[in-house]
């Protein structure tokens, strides 16, 4: 049985009116449980925790801490092209969006790599659109064996695959896929996905089945906030987290929280999602799991990410580029997104070891790489 | 009271029991009435497998609401139960076996090796194989994948009557767990029993803590009420326990009112 089964028992209506009813007892019932069911989630993401989120934000703290450790892995993401055949309405490399477009090339991405390892980064995450003929299975089987012998761990953020590419890529390092549903509304998500290999809702939705199937070490979940009620849309991935783990039990799982940013000529969100907001589905995604990975990026403002280093994060990335080239080859190019914490890698290291915490660069190595 | 479901077959008591050590046939049925059990587990090495109509102590369990549950006890290798497996389905009619295999005939403690080979082995040839094992949560999920119908993880040693010693590990085993966990083995109080529903397991095997009661028919029947309480308390919700954790004290949020 695959997610989407499972998925098609519940109602979105009926899912975000359950949230929305539930009351104080219920959060204090979910706090004080053992083992926090996915009712319990919802308990913890409702209206109703909002009085109890100091409680939730020292509860996360103390579990993080116990399960991590007092640590932040370090990732930092490398564009590899801006090619894409899709129309999402919320990002810039959308193909209905006149930008000039570029793939790197060996060489280009050899300039990148040198500027990244010179930041001390061990662990990339490679980051495409969609453009099957030029940033497909021929490319990738290409550039992973250049990039392995830089980097100890190597994560992918690009369009979803066949569970045989995935089972391919991972003898060449590939460690980590990271696939966001953006929104499980699939009305909402139809009308931001208008055109493209991407409108094919079932078809992202099962990508974690086939990640699984292909057995990958890590899969990355998240839903893109800004689309729709962020707290229904964050039951239904935590729906498919705990299907995923139950099944696919020998893989790690991470989850991002990924708020709309502007880019050029952008979509304004349909929801807006406060800081407080955001600090309390980290606190509750901790609270119902405490082996997951949770990871905040580049999109965050500096206070918040220094605050949140102590709140249950466990990943950051730092120094982000979200251009093909930005860090060498073509600095000036159109960015994904905007990224709002711009300071350099060493400085993120240095605000982390102020807090008591270590950066740790790498955390995994060539030999514990599948198929070998 | 939720009904449990194991492939397919729906279940409306959530005590499983076995056959053994009870002082006679006639206390055994008594027993096994008293407790509402819908499976009874019998031991293949002590029915008379050529002569199965005849045999004494099926004679005390043709119950239709009974469904027996053939085990493989006295095996020691995935060979000799798959052997055994197909002994008890032509005996008794049923495809459906409780898998043991024990090497170590002191504590009985079952080999996960040869016990995963034989569920492999046996769901291939059909059948509904319901593993007892080791409260090992890596080991129960490799036999789910295996296509075990449910796992059967030990709460301590078998007729221990030690209750769940195992606790830590048969949590894990239950909150990860896609198929049915049946807590096997160490039951020796109702309290047990009631302890290991309130976790949320499907069913609880007690046989040993009936059969030596002093009075094994109303052991029967406490257990009967324990399992149901347990289950009623896991389904109700079990109350707030003090988390221990202060409140509302600590500053780390106050950066979200500057
Ligand atoms: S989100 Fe991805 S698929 Fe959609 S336009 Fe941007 S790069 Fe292409």
């Amino acid at each position: 049985m695959s997610f989407e089964n499972i998925f098609r028992q519940y109602s979105w209506n009926d899912v975000k009116q359950a949230i929305y009813a539930k009351t104080a007892r219920d959060v204090e019932m979910a706090l004080a449980s053992k083992h926090r069911s996915l009712d319990d989630f919802m308990a913890l993401i409702s209206p109703a925790a909002i009085p109890y989120l100091e409680q939730m934000a020292l509860m996360s703290q103390q579990l993080t801490q116990q399960r991590f450790g007092k640590i932040i892995q370090l990732y930092v993401p490398l564009y590899l092209s801006n090619e894409c055949q899709n129309i999402c309405t919320y990002c810039g490399f959308s193909y209905d969006n006149p930008i000039r477009r570029k793939t790197l090339s060996g060489r280009e991405i050899m300039e990148e790599i040198m500027a990244i390892r010179q930041m001390g980064y061990e662990h990339v995450l490679l980051v495409t659109g969609e453009a099957n003929q030029t940033v497909g299975m021929d490319y990738f089987k290409k550039v992973f064996p250049l990039i392995r012998q830089h980097f100890a761990q190597i994560s992918m953020e690009v369009q979803p695959m066949d569970t045989e590419d995935y089972a391919a890529l991972i003898p060449l390092g590939l460690h980590t896929v990271l696939v966001y549903q953006e929104t499980y509304h699939e009305e909402d998500y139809r009308k931001h996905h208008p055109k493209g290999k991407k409108s094919k809702f079932s078809y992202r939705l099962e990508t974690p089945d086939r990640l699984g199937a292909a057995g990958i070490h890590k899969i990355g979940l998240g839903v893109l906030i800004g689309l729709e009620d962020w707290r229904t849309d964050s039951f239904f991935t935590a729906l498919h987290l705990d299907y995923l783990q139950r099944t696919y039990w020998q893989t790690k799982y991470s989850i991002s929280f990924p708020r709309l940013r502007p880019f050029s000529g952008g979509l304004t969100p349909k929801v807006e999602m406060k800081d407080r907001e955001l600090v309390q589905l980290i606190c509750a995604y901790r609270l119902f799991n405490e082996d997951i990975d949770l990871s905040l990026s580049t999109r965050e403002s500096e206070k918040f990410r220094d605050h949140l280093v102590q709140l249950g994060i466990t990943t950051m990335s730092a120094g982000s580029k979200t251009n093909p080239g930005g860090y060498a080859v073509d600095t000036q190019s159109l960015e994904q997104f905007e990224i709002s914490d711009e300071r350099a890698p060493g400085e993120i290291a240095a605000m982390i070891r102020r807090q008591g915490y270590e950066p740790v660069w790498k955390d995994w190595d060539v030999f514990q790489r599948a198929g070998l | 009271m939720e009904p449990l479901i194991i492939a397919g077959r729906t279940f409306q008591s959530r005590l499983f029991t076995g056959t053994g050590k009870f002082g006679s046939g006639v206390q055994m049925e008594k027993a096994l009435l008293a407790s509402g059990t819908e499976l009874v587990t019998v031991a293949l090495k002590r029915i008379d497998t050529a002569n199965a109509g005849k045999d004494d102590m099926l004679g005390h369990l043709r119950y239709t609401h009974m469904h027996l549950l053939p085990n493989t006890s006295g095996v020691r290798t995935a060979k000799e139960a798959v052997y055994a497996a197909q002994l008890a389905r032509e005996a008794l009619e049923t495809n459906w076996i409780k898998l043991e295999i024990h090497p170590d005939p002191k504590y009985l403690l079952p080999d996960p090796v040869e016990t995963l080979e034989a569920t492999i082995a046996l769901v291939k040839l059909g059948f509904v194989v319901l593993p007892y094992i080791h409260a090992d949560p890596v080991i129960c999920k490799r036999l789910e994948e295996a296509g075990a119908a449910a796992v059967m993880p030990l709460g301590s040693p078998i007729g221990s009557n030690k209750g769940l010693r195992t606790l830590d590990f048969l949590e894990i085993i239950i909150a990860q767990s896609n198929v049915p966990v049946i807590v096997d083995a160490g039951i020796g109080a109702p309290s047990h029993a009631a302890q290991a529903m309130e976790l949320g397991a499907a069913a609880v095997l007690v046989n040993t803590a009936i059969a030596v009661a002093r009075n094994p028919v109303r052991m029967a029947d406490a257990f009967r009420m324990a399992v149901i309480a347990g289950r009623e308390g896991y389904e109700a919700g079990l109350g707030i326990v003090s988390s221990g954790h202060a409140s509302a004290s600590s500053p780390l949020l106050s950066f979200l009112d500057e």
